[in-house]
């Protein structure tokens, strides 16, 4: 007989993009030992665990509806940090902000972040995050010498490169399906200062725009693109490159204080007097079709070629820049389309995209590129080319029709030996995810899935559209 | 307890999908809701006692809209114990619930010179005590989730005690007392509590009543429903004159109420 939950447990959970939102029964184990507990309660009463961190994904990747959400961000010591190694060992709940803050006074940066620094290390392996640098220093699990997990059975077992080596490249980009780390365990970047060096200019279309992205892979250490995708004829495509790099040693007189927390710590207000807690309310009347073809016009207009030096926080996370930026699309939210190409099509297949965007008036509200190289992961995202990420402002009245163009956008890249990342995405159906990864690729995720969780306790509303019921 | 294989698809950010309970869907009022509200894009999970009807209900709708969209499960209201777990189980089946209608009544009339305890305590199991049982669960579900709808099935008949009914009276009088209770305690956590007062519907509850008027098709009810629940609305007459009909009743002094036979 089952015993029904607690329902004061009970909590209306929304992805990053507050685009989706679903109830469920959320449990928050202040230690890892308390994890084992839950799985066994989960199964006691025929019930779903996701495994959630910061919630920044802009999908269903942490999101159960009806389910038990495992929210791991008070499992969040770290372990260990050897400033003499740059190893550092921690528990999936700690955030990236609690890493770089750890290391960076003692010369180390985390050789990939995300657009944020609020993201777990839990999240950011379980969708084997990529940054700017992506072309250069591949994904954040190519940087893991060692990860302790625990599987739904209450097994633990250590994986490595070499230990457990199936597993281990499973569980970095397995979305949380197989386990849960518990311990997390990172070699870190030497870095001599506080600052980047950074370059950024314009770039008049997309086929410069793709050109100098890999005219400078070999001198860059970070590489982004912004895109104005509501420019259309000649300036399709049109732009803002930003490209950074590490000082060398000595190059900052500095570095000491650069290297400093304090130092790098986001201003909270804009030009000194705005708080920047209210800038996002200032951003939503711009938030529609003209607003944004008027902001991104006069962005690139007044764009210049610029130099200069920037603290690593300010280069890293934009995201936290202006403080729940998310907001200002509105009641419906915003969804995120991101394609990864092979370098050889991008250049027709996302001349193909924007212009169908175009044509259907639903313009991309913003689109980042990056350069991109392949990885041996399994679930992998990576191809040796570039990805365009498109942010879309959802409406009541616009759903169906970007659905419907979505699913082209789909068909246009899988075309193209196109592959996506499962925590963007939110239509990817399970015949895109079998197109892209490959009918033995899925079938050997659901082998592990079995071996692992033989009774399917892991369970999120991602995995189950995707990888349906079988 | 019916197979819920497979499970309707999840709500994503471009196909956002509303998901009810219907307590009593197997026929009238209930079935043609489940009807309206599939057509509005809700998911549905279906309940009565008569899991056949059920079925093909919900193999109708699966069909018409060529996915999963309703799923039924075998339930007797009176059967309290099992509502938490079912309604864990439904939630969890659906990924989530923004509507609860219970609509499970029965009449047993007595006759009018006539006394039946036996038949009263069904009447109030089924009409108060099975509503009672779900609702407690459904409205803590949405005190904590801080949204959601509630729509309980009353009748004009709880208006005034009758000669003819008078535990189907007592039983909906209750229901729209503790619906209104319910209503006040909730709606400060943004949680709507619509109370329907339907009058004679075409169902096959009043087969064999005489004297009725006014009778309604069982869609025309629930299309009112459906567009009071739409606009959140508190309260229900359907059809509307009722509303005017039954303050004219509710003031009729018992001088005179009490010499009637109706």
């Amino acid at each position: 007989m089952n015993t029904a939950l607690p329902y004061e447990k009970l909590t209306l959970l929304e992805n990053y993009g507050h685009s989706l939102r679903a109830p469920a029964y959320l449990y928050q184990p202040a230690q890892v030992d308390e994890i084992g507990d839950i799985f066994r309660f989960a199964k006691q009463n025929g019930l779903t665990v996701t495994l959630r961190g910061a919630g920044r994904s802009y999908n269903d990747a942490a999101l159960n509806g009806g389910g038990i959400v495992l929210d791991l961000r008070p499992v969040n010591r770290i372990l260990a940090w050897d400033p003499a190694t740059g190893l550092l060992q921690a528990e999936p709940g700690v955030t990236l902000q609690q890493v770089w803050q750890t290391v960076l006074p003692d010369g180390w940066w985390p050789p990939v972040v995300s657009g944020t620094m609020f993201t777990t290390l839990g999240g950011c392996l379980g969708m084997n995050i990529h940054g700017k640098n992506n072309f250069r220093m591949g994904t954040l699990g190519e940087h893991v010498m060692e990860f302790a997990i625990l599987l739904p059975t209450g097994a633990t077992l250590t994986c490595s490169p070499k230990k457990n080596g199936d597993l281990f490249r499973a569980n970095i980009g397995g979305m949380g399906m197989l386990g849960v780390f518990t311990s997390i365990t990172l070699q870190m970047k030497r870095v001599h200062s506080g600052l980047l060096q950074v370059e950024a200019w314009n770039v008049p279309d997309i086929k410069t725009h793709l050109h100098e992205l890999e005219a400078r892979q070999d001198e860059a250490d970070y590489l982004v693109g912004w895109m104005d995708c509501t420019a259309s004829g000649q300036g399709l495509g049109r732009g803002q490159l930003h490209q950074a790099n590490y000082l060398s040693e000595g190059a900052d007189p500095d570095a000491r204080r650069t290297m400093q927390v304090g130092y790098q710590t986001l201003p909270a207000r804009f030009f000194g007097l705005l708080p920047k807690s209210i800038l996002h309310h200032c951003m939503a009347p711009f938030m529609n079709d003209l607003g944004v073809r008027i902001t991104n016009t006069v962005k690139y207009l007044i764009g210049r070629h610029k130099s200069y030096r920037q603290p690593h926080t300010a280069f890293h996370f934009l995201l936290d820049y202006i403080p729940d930026w998310e907001l200002a699309y509105g009641r419906g939210g915003l969804i995120q389309y991101q394609s990864f190409i092979p370098k050889e099509t991008a250049l027709e297949i996302w001349t193909e995209m924007l212009g169908l965007s175009q044509r259907r008036g639903l313009p991309s509200y913003l689109g980042v590129t990056k350069r991109h190289r392949p990885d041996n992961f399994l679930l992998t995202h990576a191809v040796d080319g570039y990805s365009l990420a498109l942010d879309f402002k959802v409406t009541a009245g616009k759903r169906a029709r970007l659905a419907a163009m979505l699913q082209e956008f789909d068909r246009i890249a899988l075309e193209a030996g196109g592959r996506f990342y499962f925590a963007k995405n939110s239509e990817t159906t399970p015949e895109t995810a079998v197109r892209f990864l490959g009918e033995e690729t899925v079938a050997k995720f659901r082998s592990l899935k079995k071996r692992c969780d033989p009774h399917n306790l892991l369970e999120s509303d991602l995995y189950r559209r995707v990888f349906g019921d079988a | 307890m019916s197979d819920t294989k497979p499970l309707p698809p999840r709500a994503t950010p471009l196909q956002p999908r509303r998901r009810a309970i219907i307590v009593g869907a197997s026929i009238g009022i209930g079935a043609a809701m489940a009807r309206r509200l599939a057509l509005e894009g809700y998911t549905l999970a279906l309940l009565a006692r008569q899991e056949e009807m059920l079925r093909g209900l919900c193999a109708e709708i699966n069909t018409q809209f060529n996915e999963t969209r309703a799923i039924a499960y075998a339930h007797d209201v009176t059967d309290y114990d099992s509502v938490p777990a079912l309604l864990q189980r439904i939630l969890s089946d659906l990924g989530g619930l923004d509507l609860f209608i219970y609509n499970a009544g029965i009449s047993l009339p007595v006759g009018l010179k006539k006394f039946d305890f036996e038949k009263d305590h069904r009447t109030i199991e089924t009409n108060l005590l099975g509503a009672l049982a779900w609702l407690n669960p459904v409205a803590a579900m949405f005190q904590s989730l801080r949204s959601g709808q509630i729509v309980g099935l009353s009748s004009v008949a709880g208006e005034r005690g009758r000669v003819g009914n008078p535990a189907y009276n007592a039983s909906k009088a209750a229901l729209s007392c503790y619906l209104e209770a319910l209503r006040n305690r909730l709606s400060r956590y943004g949680v709507n509590v619509l109370t329907v007062k339907p009058g004679f519907v075409d169902t096959a509850m009043i087969k064999d009543t005489k004297g009725t008027f006014w009778v309604i098709p069982a869609d025309q009810a629930a299309k009112d429903i459906c567009r009071a629940i739409r606009k959140r609305r508190q309260e229900l007459y359907t059809p509307a004159r009722w509303r005017w009909v039954m303050f004219i009743v509710r003031n009729i002094p018992s001088v005179i109420f009490r010499r009637l036979i109706f």
